[in-house]
């Protein structure tokens, strides 16, 4: 894990041949540097805070900076250090066992989040399938239409929504003047708002897995199936699902992981009544200052979050084969 | 194939662009409204852009992103190409899984997750809370993005332009900055974008690792919109909207002109 070191170096014999050694030296060395450089970084700022977070995690909160305590403290020597790994604790873990609002925060979450993958999945599906039976020719600038507003900020676009969705706002003025109701509906500060406001952000995420999947699909299946008597639906379920499939798969992990730890969703669409585990950690962290039950809600939406990044992990290596 | 494109797909296809775009269009449409109101039109005004640029905060604000985003976005645009080199050219190598891992993960990883990892890693190291630490922590998450999407050009990279290249002699080194890094180029240079566009558009992880003094552009927008909606927000973000779109229109435009220029030399190689 530590080394990181070349066991090979795919370079085919024949144009091995002609190089020196001084030469092949030297490509060793830099082909090792172009693997440690991001290696180490990563492990570095990626790998070792999770260490930390889980460290702290265990620890007790104190009125100090930083507010936990014991600290990371290796001047003790070993023996120093043995003693503060004494003074840790599953005392965050039981309180947030104790405390029914974390258990519903987790759950919520991951029901919000489940909920919103399916709606995003079917209102990304009929975009994704459209597109990918375009003409040719508009194809690239559709594509460039889905990929757009993932460049604009993610945060103005669900601000966006706060001015469409409020009592007085625009939805509720059009409905209202067209006669569709007649008393505004309360849309902002519910859950509802905050399944919108995924299913909106998310979109893009969920539409060019889905494309490049349907994009590749051989459409002379269809055709064979619809001559052959197969009514169009079942031709779909049969045939160009279970082919877009790892589309479908893809699309969904995007969605759903970062949707199950959102902050900014529910804090300016869910308003204060609505849970969700990543605004409790982010008020447990910024409200009430207490570093170790924030890095104990962080453990657990982490091991919560395990086999889903997995399996993302899986479904990025498949497909990496599959392009080679 | 035109009769395949039922009115069925083009229907979702105008109704989901419709989703997409209309919140941004009426955001932008209402930044020139003249009532302090957002939702109640009293007349076209650009006063909102006037008193925005007399917004201190916001103008410091703005200074500390792009700042932030510019350092960033190079520095982690050349990790993120080293990390994709990685990925497509060494196959084999104790720790691939954990490296593939890593820079796959913080793609889906909750920002609550990272931000708060990364405070502490600064606290624990006694790295002071402000401009540096947010630069790196925006490294390390946009890293990940530069090197999937340098990766994806990898993968259809013709490898034996390389070989071609080292048999007639020349040292790895000199085929990567000759022959590689020319055609990965385009790749190199969207991923620095986005990485550029997630730099200034994060929120939740410089929340967690900016300290006073480094407060970023999302950031002040955030405190403002827990405020109240007003025109002054649609104004910055009617700016943040057109600087990007510019961006990205540019870098298309430029890619389409080499793409078309690519076709002609190599129609002008086979006439030859």
């Amino acid at each position: 894990m530590s080394s990181a070191a070349v066991t090979t170096a795919s370079a085919s014999p024949a144009s091995n041949a002609g190089k020196s050694i001084l030469a092949r030296l030297g490509a060793a060395f830099v082909g090792r540097l172009v693997i440690i450089i991001p290696y180490v970084w990563l492990l570095f700022f990626f790998l070792i805070p999770f260490v930390i977070v889980f460290k702290i995690s265990l620890s007790q909160t104190a009125i100090a900076i930083p507010p936990y305590t014991p600290a990371l403290d290796f001047s003790g020597g070993i023996s120093g250090f043995l003693a503060q790994l004494k003074q840790l604790s599953l005392d965050n873990y039981t309180w947030l066992t104790q405390d029914a609002l974390y258990f519903n925060a987790y759950v919520t979450s991951v029901i919000i989040a489940a909920v919103s993958t399916v709606l995003t999945l079917l209102v990304g599906y009929p975009i994704a399938y459209g597109m990918a039976r375009a003409p040719a020719t508009i194809r690239p600038t559709l594509l460039m239409l889905v990929i757009l507003p993932f460049w604009t900020s993610f945060l103005i676009r669900v601000y966006a929504w706060i001015g469409i969705l409020k009592p007085e706002g625009l939805l509720n003025q059009l409905l209202l003047a067209t006669g569709v109701i007649h008393q505004p509906l309360i849309i902002l500060n519910t859950y509802t708002a905050i399944f919108i406001g995924i299913v909106y952000s998310y979109l893009p995420f969920m539409v060019l897995p889905l494309y490049s999947a349907l994009e590749k699909m051989d459409y002379s299946l269809i055709e064979a199936a619809k001559d052959l008597g197969c009514p169009p639906t079942s031709a779909f379920w049969k045939i160009t699902f279970p082919l877009s499939l790892p589309g479908v798969i893809a699309g969904c992990l995007l969605v759903f992981i970062p949707a199950v730890g959102e902050f900014v969703i529910p804090d300016l669409l869910g308003g204060s009544q609505t849970l969700m585990i990543g605004k409790t950690l982010w008020n447990e962290f910024f409200a009430n200052r207490d570093w170790p039950v924030s890095s104990a809600v962080a453990v657990i939406l982490l091991l919560l979050l395990i086999v889903p990044i997995m399996l993302f992990q899986r479904a990025q290596a498949r497909a990496q084969e599959m392009d080679r | 194939m035109n009769a395949t494109w039922s009115r069925f797909n083009i229907t979702s296809i105008v109704l989901g662009f419709a989703f997409l775009y209309l919140p941004i269009v009426l955001l932008i449409v209402f930044s020139f409204n003249e009532s302090k109101l957002v939702t109640v039109w009293g007349g076209f005004s650009t006063k909102w852009y006037v008193s925005l640029f007399h917004n201190q905060g916001l103008m410091d604000a703005t200074w500390v992103t792009a700042r932030v985003g510019l350092i960033s976005a190079t520095v982690a645009t050349v990790l993120g190409t080293l990390a994709a080199l990685t990925l497509t050219r060494y196959t084999r190598f104790k720790g691939r899984v954990l490296f593939s891992g890593m820079v796959f993960a913080p793609l889906v990883m909750p920002e609550v997750i990272t931000g708060l990892s990364l405070l502490l890693l600064f606290v624990a190291v006694g790295l002071d809370r402000g401009f540096l630490t947010v630069t790196l922590a925006h490294i390390t998450l946009t890293m990940c993005f530069v090197a999937v999407v340098v990766q994806s050009r990898l993968m259809t990279f013709d490898r034996s332009l390389e070989e071609a290249a080292m048999d007639l002699g020349a040292t790895p080194v000199k085929t990567f900055f000759q022959i590689t890094l020319p055609v990965i180029m385009p790749a190199i240079v969207s991923g620095w974008m986005l990485a550029f566009t997630l730099s200034l558009d994060d929120l939740v992880i410089a929340s967690f690792t900016s300290g006073p003094g480094a407060t970023t552009l999302p950031m002040k927008i955030y405190s403002q919109v827990r405020l109240g909606v007003t025109p002054e927000i649609n104004a910055a973000c009617t700016i943040l909207i057109a600087v990007v779109a510019i961006g990205v229109i540019i870098a298309s435009l430029a890619n389409k002109r080499r793409e078309v220029q690519r076709q002609l030399d190599e129609q002008a190689a086979q006439r030859g």
